[in-house]
């Protein structure tokens, strides 16, 4: 309770060193939870529990030398991606080439040794007509499908789970409401506690861990600055506004490990806040929802008073 | 027919002005800069300014991409450990002082003053006084803003969001500092644009109607128009800003009834037509270039004015498509995403009307046209990908990642900046009599043509991959293409270096003897009828503009 207000503190005074908001998290997490859990290794632990044993495929995202959009792996995303690579780009590029190739063609032909008398002609009206309402049609062609993909990213009915994420200064904590209110903090993993380094600034402490195949509506909210909870390869990206409570949805293709971004400046961690999603098996999600309530319900209790008690110091502050 | 008209106006309007007696009035000393009220001064200092913070704001940028050009923090850092605040100051000041320092006074102050009354025939600006006050307040407004850096620094963003801009996000005072500093440099914007929309609806020499005024005049007036109907929303949303900072009001703190969306909607509403502010004038200057090094007149030239009066028009009621993400209702995305992409309409009508006026001209490659055409390229690309970014279905994908980065430094930093330096190519000696060798001209187009084209290009892949723009640090996935940005960044840096070092020289060599209109037949406006360079009293006696 102390360090949280010591945090709060701290992070008042606008001038925290991201390392140790990170470090004070952790450490508070640690004395809560008694070790930090990797998801994975929770849920692998819940799994050989009950005899089985986790298959987890690993799909990876952004590449380095990568051009375009990373695979997609919601059908948000795979009609958004696909829009953009088959119709959006190649139309994009197409108008840049004609206006090049044109320009570089009166630049050729009519050069001062090709044509050295220059016309006076100063209008044309069909080709002024031409030129103004074939971009009308382009645009109209265009908008269709965005008009769809709009469409699909408000539709948030008739979701299987909800859950929440909240942006701080400068981690997440997700809670799953239809689920006892299990809620925990998801920390970035400092260099020295990855396993793999070429996860730096992706992975967490604990991830969202979320059901393959089922509709997930995501309600996100901010309790300090603006935050933003995007999750590329999802397609999904939603600005977590404080006094606001904003929702979008995503249903995962796969199982596997997705990561994300906080995208809106939100203070010096800004780029220390990632977010990963763990796609599990129905029944994994299950058995992992059990040990996490085990694991999570010891902390829930005692950060919702600290937070209680910190924020009621604030507004007397105030 | 309007424009032959045109033509033969201009042609008759060019009897050559004499240069009045040696016995003008002319200050001396620190006083013909301080209270300076001649145009043609304040246009100097306007762009000395310019240049000034120019290299100021470009420095930062460059230190940035040395930060990100390869993954993990190696500059940036505060006692051993990574500073993402100096990183958020150093970005937010680079955006600030690009746009309200450099591209504005530049294009409006610097090029607008010198040429706006030696075009339209007129002694000088209709409130020479008010002019000078516009000048001298964008000093003070930008000390402020350096001296914020010092005093912890508003690493807000240049959009200056709150919360994270209100007392929770900068406790110290580095944001008051900036509000103030955007006041004065937005009230020095207003009064600026009051001289301009008058000078340009009263002083117009006699024949010169509207629809024969030049295209770069044109911008300069709707340009006028759109800063005084949106920068009083800025300094009004700034005010509540400062006020919830210093006097406990909550007009964007939600646990006293206020809500941060207010702000994004009251700076946008600025924040947009302010994009058109920085680029119409470029198209104006592009105008008379194209024109000029196709000996022909612009083609469509009523086209050209409508596109631009439908580009101001639009660029004021399209602002939410910079808030996609931020939980808006369905309808209204649509009509934002929908207003957003007609833009695209006038602004094709521009480049097609550009090309069309070198169809069937007499081409002449100099310096300043290689500039235009870099502009016409360039701002091409810059337009479809602003098309992409107006979907509103595909801008949640790219809102907020390097795409939109690469974007908007496509039609500003590869659009307004390619103007402005083919202007200044295509006045500098108009203004100075001294002359920029063609080689070092060239050698400074084509090493920032590849230098920014290295740079910003790969932030299009980047965007796509989903890299967030505003990080100090990134995983190493985003490694490859940064450092090719990086490595882009510095030849566009050396390349302005070896520009502002040929100035210099050049100026230092001092004046040549050059002909009035040295670019030959295909300048037609009225400043080339003045001599070179222009006396320091210009058009005591209007010209006329006969038929």
């Amino acid at each position: 309770m102390g360090a949280i207000s010591f945090a709060r503190l701290l992070r008042l005074r606008g001038a925290v060193k991201v390392v140790a908001a990170a470090g004070v998290s952790f450490l508070l997490a640690n004395a809560l939870v008694a070790n930090a859990l990797v998801a994975d290794v929770l849920v692998a632990d819940a799994l050989a529990e009950e005899g089985t044993e986790i298959k987890t495929e690993i799909k990876t995202g952004a590449q380095n030398w990568q051009t375009g959009f990373s695979a997609p792996a919601s059908p948000v995303a795979r009609q958004s991606f696909e829009f953009h690579d088959n119709l959006l780009q190649p139309i994009i590029v197409f108008i840049c080439l004609f206006v090049f190739l044109l320009g570089g063609f009166i630049c050729w032909r009519f050069a001062e040794k090709r044509n050295p008398t220059p016309s006076r002609t100063t209008h044309h009206s069909k080709l002024e007509v031409v030129w103004t309402l074939v971009p009308v049609a382009i645009l109209v062609v265009l908008f269709v499908p965005s008009f769809n993909i709009m469409r699909a990213i408000e539709d948030v009915s008739e979701a299987d789970l909800t859950v929440k994420a909240t942006g701080h200064q400068w981690y997440w904590s997700y809670e799953y409401p239809d689920h006892d209110g299990l809620a925990f903090d998801s920390n970035l993993l400092t260099e020295d506690e990855l396993k793999d380094k070429s996860k730096r600034l992706l992975q967490t402490d604990n991830a969202l861990v979320l059901p393959v195949g089922s509709k997930v509506r995501v309600l996100v909210t901010a309790t300090d600055v603006l935050h933003s909870w995007a999750v590329p390869r999802f397609g999904v990206k939603i600005d977590a506004v404080p006094g606001r409570l904003n929702e979008t949805w995503l249903t995962a293709d796969e199982k596997g490990v997705y990561y994300g971004f906080c995208t809106e400046l939100c203070g010096a961690g800004h780029a220390y806040m990632p977010i990963e999603v763990h796609i599990v098996s129905k029944a994994e999600f299950v058995i992992w929802l059990r040990k996490a309530k085990e694991r999570f319900a010891t902390k829930s209790q005692p950060d919702l008073l600290a937070d209680l008690l910190a924020a009621r110091t604030d507004s007397a502050q105030q | 027919m309007a424009s032959t008209t045109i033509n033969s106006k201009k042609k008759a309007a060019k009897q050559k002005t004499t240069a009045p007696a040696q016995t003008e009035h002319r200050p001396y000393g620190i006083g013909r800069w301080l209270f300076a009220t001649n145009h043609k001064d304040i246009g100097t200092m306007y762009m000395v300014f310019a240049i000034t913070a120019g290299l100021i704001g470009g420095g930062l940028s460059v230190l940035m991409r040395l930060e990100l050009q390869q993954p993990g923090v190696q500059y940036f850092l505060g006692a051993g450990d990574p500073d993402g605040h100096m990183w958020n100051v150093f970005i937010t000041a680079h955006g600030l002082i690009m746009i309200f320092f450099t591209v504005m006074p530049a294009l409006i102050g610097g090029f607008g003053n010198w040429f706006i009354p030696l075009m339209i025939g007129a002694p000088d600006m209709a409130f020479p006084r008010l002019n000078n006050i516009s000048f001298w307040l964008l000093v003070p407004a930008f000390v402020l803003l350096l001296t914020s850096l010092f005093v912890g620094g508003a690493g807000t963003g240049w959009t200056l969001y709150p919360p994270l801009s209100g007392t929770i996000g900068h406790a110290n005072p580095s944001v008051d500092l900036a509000i103030v500093s955007m006041h004065l440099a937005g009230a020095s914007s207003i009064l600026g644009a009051i001289n301009f929309i008058v000078t340009i609806f009263n002083m117009r020499a006699p024949g010169m109607t509207l629809r024969v005024m030049p295209l770069f005049a044109w911008s300069v007036l709707i340009t006028a128009f759109l800063l005084v109907m949106t920068m009083p929303i800025f300094g009004g949303a700034i005010t509540m800003l400062l006020a919830d900072r210093n006097f406990a009001t909550a007009f964007f703190v939600p646990e006293g009834g206020g809500d941060p969306l207010l702000f994004q909607h009251l700076f946008w509403f600025f924040g947009h037509p302010e994009v058109y502010i920085m680029i119409l004038p470029a198209f104006g200057i592009i105008s008379h270039i194209v024109s000029t090094f196709s000996r022909k007149p612009i083609f469509g030239y009523l086209g050209m004015v409508s596109a631009m009066v439908a580009i101001g028009f639009l660029g004021c009621i399209v602002w939410a498509h910079h808030m996609f993400t931020v939980g808006m209702g369905f309808a209204i995305k649509l009509y934002f995403s929908v207003g957003t992409m007609i833009i695209a309409v006038p602004t094709g009508i521009k480049i097609f009307s550009w090309l069309a006026t070198m169809w069937g001209g007499s081409i002449r490659f100099s310096v300043p046209l290689l500039w235009a055409l870099g502009f016409i390229g360039l701002f091409t690309i810059g337009g479809v990908t602003g098309v992409v970014l107006a979907l509103g279905g595909i801008d949640v994908q790219l809102h907020d990642t390097y795409y939109v980065v690469g974007h908007f430094h496509y039609v500003l930093s590869l659009g307004s900046v390619f103007a402005i330096f083919g202007a200044f190519y295509y006045w500098f000696t108009k203004m100075s009599s001294c002359v920029i060798p063609e080689w070092a001209g060239r050698l400074h187009f084509w090493t920032t043509f590849i230098g920014v084209n290295v740079t910003f290009f790969p932030m299009h892949f980047l965007g796509l991959a989903g890299m967030p723009r505003r990080y100090i640090d990134y995983n190493e996935a985003y490694a490859g293409w940064n450092s090719v940005a990086s490595f882009g960044s510095y030849l566009s840096a050396t390349s302005t270096l070896f520009f502002v070092v040929v100035v210099v020289v050049v100026l230092l060599r001092g004046k040549k003897k050059v002909a009035d209109n040295y670019w030959g037949a295909g300048a037609t406006t009225l400043e080339w009828t003045v001599s070179t360079p222009p006396p320091f009293h210009s058009f005591s006696k209007p010209p006329r503009i006969s038929r």
